[in-house]
């Protein structure tokens, strides 16, 4: 079982015999009151949201999820398809199910597909993903201050703030898990 | 490999972090408040139902530094501040981590009037211009600030009062989710008047025995400081600490010693005010930070 304190932006737990994912997370505590953890929840199944606050003492089943190695083939109408090595089964997720992942997906790819029973619902990507800079403001001579940042989109159509040092067509690292922008790779 | 982003971006922030804490030592020095530095460290703290402890080689990490600073106060010392990293297992959030800085202050023959007042002088010392803008939304500083009492708050805001609220067991998050959001909107709010049961080391009213001399200030909808007048009845005190100490037990929750030589030496403290007040969350409002993250370099998750 899982307590309040294994609460967190993409934890996993069963709620009504259905596998749900936490999407946004806050720990607020008043005074010195009780710890509230307020969580947006994800239906992994039905992808539908809603809001739940838990309260310190609670405990959790965490959900009952296998995982697949797959590899990422291409993106069509029918959402994004994924194919296992070895048996060269595929797998097909929707957009919503998917999320910002979405973002972090490159041909190829080797993903882990999580399965509930027989039934493909998410995925979990590797913690870090290296994509180009298709546009960015051009580096202000003059402006070395290592800590400015601008915004900036990577291939994939995603926006992030990055240094100010970071210019179009150069590959950088994205933590997949937090969506930000975390070093240049050399080529 | 070029440096790390994510503590290099936060420059500007920990330049003005120093500054405000430099302003901050200038104001109590000047007002005649004597800076210690208490061990952080300590045997046991004062029991909390709500607030765990990290342990350390069969001692703890102070949960505050309230217990030293009022030792000192019975020791005779009038005016004191100390500004200190302090610990709380397991809470991490927008606005917590699970080590964080608190500025704590007490002020002998004084009540929670006289820090009321003085939270008002130290925001106004912190920015001169009286108006500060956090996350869009614009706050007045000028004293005297709204003050609240917590019945006061709950008649306007919540659909149960204190007492239904309390016989519930929803007080805090009634509190939480109906209340907090109201409070220091346009202007700061000191929120006071507690139930006398949710004020373990405050004195109760003199003439209401039901409520605490107990604040805590708001601004934006962060609490930001909690203060008490401070209980220096030993019998009381100790009747409190065992209550608390047995409900954590009733949890299931690690037992924590009870602190002896605060209480030996509570009979000699004279009557005073103390308040602790949440660094980080000051510093995210004098620099329009919407997370505790951005004003610390560096968060659990970047270790």
């Amino acid at each position: 079982m899982l307590t309040c304190s294994d609460l967190r932006k993409g934890t996993k737990l069963m709620i009504d015999g259905e596998p749900h994912v936490i999407v946004q997370f806050d720990f607020t505590k008043p005074g010195k009151g009780q710890a509230l953890y307020k969580c947006k929840l994800r239906n992994m199944i039905t992808g539908s949201l809603f809001d739940r606050t838990y309260r310190s003492g609670e405990s959790f089943e965490p959900a009952a999820l296998s995982e697949r190695e797959m590899q990422y083939l291409y993106q069509d109408e029918s959402g994004y398809v994924f194919m296992d090595q070895k048996s060269f089964e595929q797998v097909t997720l929707s957009e919503e199910a998917l999320g910002d992942q979405k973002y972090f997906l490159i041909d190829n790819m080797e993903v882990k597909i999580l399965m509930f029973g027989e039934r493909a619902i998410g995925i979990t990507l590797p913690n870090f993903v290296n994509l180009r800079v298709t546009s960015a403001d051009p580096w202000v001579k003059g402006d070395t201050a290592a800590g400015n940042n601008k915004p900036a989109t990577v291939e994939t159509g995603y926006n992030l703030q990055v240094p100010s040092f970071v210019e179009e067509g150069i590959l950088i690292q994205i933590d997949t898990r937090s969506g930000e922008y975390v070093t240049r790779v050399k080529e | 490999m070029e440096g790390n982003w994510a503590l290099a971006r936060k420059r500007r922030t920990l330049e003005q972090r120093a500054r405000i804490v430099q302003t901050i030592r200038a104001f109590f020095m000047e007002r005649g408040y004597l800076e210690v530095e208490t061990p952080h460290r300590i045997p046991g703290n004062a029991p909390e139902c709500h607030i765990d402890p990290v342990g350390s080689d069969g001692w703890f990490l102070h949960t505050s530094p309230e217990l030293c600073m009022k030792r000192l106060l019975a020791a005779g010392y009038p005016r004191l501040f100390q500004i200190c990293r302090c610990w709380r297992s397991d809470e991490r959030g927008g606005r917590h981590l699970p080590e964080f800085t608190m500025l704590e202050w007490y002020a002998a023959d004084r009540d929670y009037h006289f820090l009321m007042e003085e939270c008002e002088a130290l925001l106004t010392t912190l920015v001169p211009s009286g108006t500060l803008t956090w996350q869009g939304e614009t706050l007045h500083l000028a004293p005297p600030w709204e003050r609240l009492t917590v019945a006061e708050a709950f008649a306007r805001h919540a659909d149960l009062s204190v007492a239904e609220a309390l016989a519930a067991d929803r007080f805090d998050e009634v509190l939480t989710e109906k209340v907090e959001p109201h409070l220091g909107r346009q202007r700061p709010t000191l929120l006071y008047e507690y139930p006398a049961t949710l004020a373990a080391l405050a004195r109760r009213h003199p003439r209401r025995p039901d409520v605490a001399e107990r604040f805590e200030l708001y601004l934006a909808g962060l609490e930001l400081a909690n203060a008490f007048s401070e209980l220096t009845d030993v019998t009381e005190q100790r009747a409190r600490f065992r209550a608390d100490e047995a409900a954590r037990r009733a949890a299931g929750k690690r037992p924590v010693p009870e602190p002896e030589k605060f209480l030996e030496e509570l009979s000699a403290m004279p009557p005073a005010a103390g308040i602790a007040l949440g660094l980080d969350r000051l510093v995210m409002l004098l620099t329009d930070a919407a997370t505790i993250d951005e004003v610390v370099a560096f968060t659990p998750e970047l270790l």
